[in-house]
């Protein structure tokens, strides 16, 4: 035990550890998210569809995506599909991509069970009233079903936020990457990781914080 | 108005409607009655097909249900339906309850829907609960608008299925009148109740049902002062 912690070297990465990873990181994990919700819907819908081959399908992406690990998933976007149609993989989109796939088979699943858990009789009011199910789905199923899926979407956020230092593995410089990258020069293992896990756990928190602020507001304003 | 022919239900192995033969007039004011388990809920629930029939015919206002080519949503535009929970839109207000079917179905312009709307909360007697949401309602004034609502796509015929069932008993009476009002103006009605006095002061015809089947039907005081029938005469010994 005779490492002497410099809080200087501290202090001087600190500013490249925002500005090229806590950055990108957040950026990365917004547009992941937001993508995530949107195939997250679909496959939620295609999961309580009343045709059976649509739900065998949502399955299917469910299964397989939250039924095998994330860096698999990244290593196989990244490397593998390239070789089979022939393309040059770009590190944003493949990063981008595998995430986003990966979350909106767990948005899925929040989805569902925000879904099925609104009283049937609701959409049996909407289509007495003439509406389809389109309709009544969109108007009145789902933004009960989202309001009931905010606090584990925001679960789903912070655990996406971290699972994004994985695409390090590929070579994108989001916070994991940089980190690595200035250990790679200079050895200051201990100052460089732990500064990058203050800074992961900072944003952590304040997603769970922005969570629990939108949550309140939800209640305050509780109709149901 | 609303014919019916052979109409038959089965859940699975379990039969809940035989063979129900019935026709409905215009501005007739049918009650259904009979213990639970009778089918009367399943059967309003066929008429506008939130149940498929497993056999037979519906023919509402010339347009038969039971024909694939029909529109379903369509037919449900001309068929207002009240349950027994309300199942009013707890993230919208009274009348955005009552203005959301025409503006989103019938496509009316969103003044003039809201217009609409807020002559039938004024009708239904609570004008003043217009922006109150659900959860701020009693059930007596949430079953109102919900009535409100049902009738915001101008039906021409109302199912009522048990309205006032989930009610506190000093409520019953405003739901009641509301659809007495209704009756008056002449609209078609099937209620399914066990308001045994809402049927004879206000029913046209009452029809018994029992395990499935319609089992006896009359005029209100045919039905209650006369029953012919033996299962009649068991249960209205029971419920009056």
């Amino acid at each position: 035990m005779n490492y002497v912690w410099q809080w200087d070297f501290v202090w001087e990465i600190l500013p490249r550890l925002i500005k090229h990873g806590v950055v990108i990181t957040v950026e990365l994990t917004t547009i992941s998210v937001c993508i995530g919700t949107v195939i997250g819907l679909v496959v939620a819908l295609l999961r309580i569809s009343k045709y059976k081959p649509l739900q065998w399908l949502g399955a299917a992406y469910t299964d397989f995506f939250r039924g095998t690990p994330l860096l698999v998933q990244i290593m196989i976007i990244h490397y593998a599909l390239p070789v089979v149609f022939n393309y040059t993989p770009v590190v944003w989109v493949s990063a981008i991509g595998a995430l986003s796939i990966n979350s909106g088979a767990y948005v899925a699943e929040i989805f569902r069970a925000g879904i099925q858990s609104i009283d049937k009789g609701q959409m049996e009011a909407g289509r007495s009233l003439g509406m389809t199910y389109g309709q009544a789905m969109r108007y009145i199923v789902l933004p009960q079903a989202f309001k009931i899926s905010i606090p584990p979407l925001g679960n789903e956020f912070i655990a996406l936020l971290k699972d994004s230092s994985l695409v390090m593995i590929i070579g994108l410089q989001e916070l994991m990457g940089t980190s690595k990258l200035i250990v790679g020069r200079q050895p200051r293992v201990l100052e460089t990781y732990l500064t990058a896990a203050v800074l992961y756990l900072i944003m952590t928190m304040s997603i769970s914080r922005l969570v629990r602020y939108a949550e309140r507001r939800l209640k305050a304003g509780d109709h149901s | 108005m609303i014919i019916v022919k052979n109409l038959s239900k089965s859940f699975g192995s379990l039969q809940v409607l035989k063979n129900i033969t019935n026709h409905i007039k215009e501005q007739e004011v049918v009650v259904v009655i009979g213990p639970s388990g009778s089918g009367k809920s399943t059967f309003l629930r066929c008429l506008n097909f939130l149940e498929s029939p497993t056999a037979g015919e519906i023919i509402i206002d010339g347009v038969s249900l039971t024909d694939k080519k029909t529109n379903i949503n369509r037919v449900r535009e001309e068929v207002g339906m009240v349950f027994q929970r309300f199942n009013l839109f707890p993230h919208m207000t009274a009348l955005e309850n009552v203005s959301l079917a025409p503006i989103k179905v019938r496509k009316m312009p969103k003044e003039e829907a809201m217009e609409v709307s807020r002559q039938l909360l004024k009708k239904v007697g609570l004008s003043d609960k217009a922006d109150v949401f659900p959860a701020q309602l009693s059930g007596g004034q949430m079953q109102r608008v919900a009535i409100a609502r049902a009738l915001a796509m101008k039906p021409k015929v109302m199912l009522f299925d048990e309205p006032t069932s989930a009610l506190d008993p000093e409520m019953v009476g405003e739901v009641l009148t509301v659809m007495k009002d209704l009756a008056k103006e002449g609209m078609t009605m099937v209620v399914v109740t066990h308001e045994m006095g809402f049927a004879r002061e206000v029913g046209d015809r009452v029809l018994f049902m029992d395990e499935g089947s319609i089992v006896e039907e009359g005029a209100p005081d045919q039905i209650f002062s006369r029953p012919q029938n033996e299962r009649t005469k068991a249960f209205l010994s029971k419920v009056l």
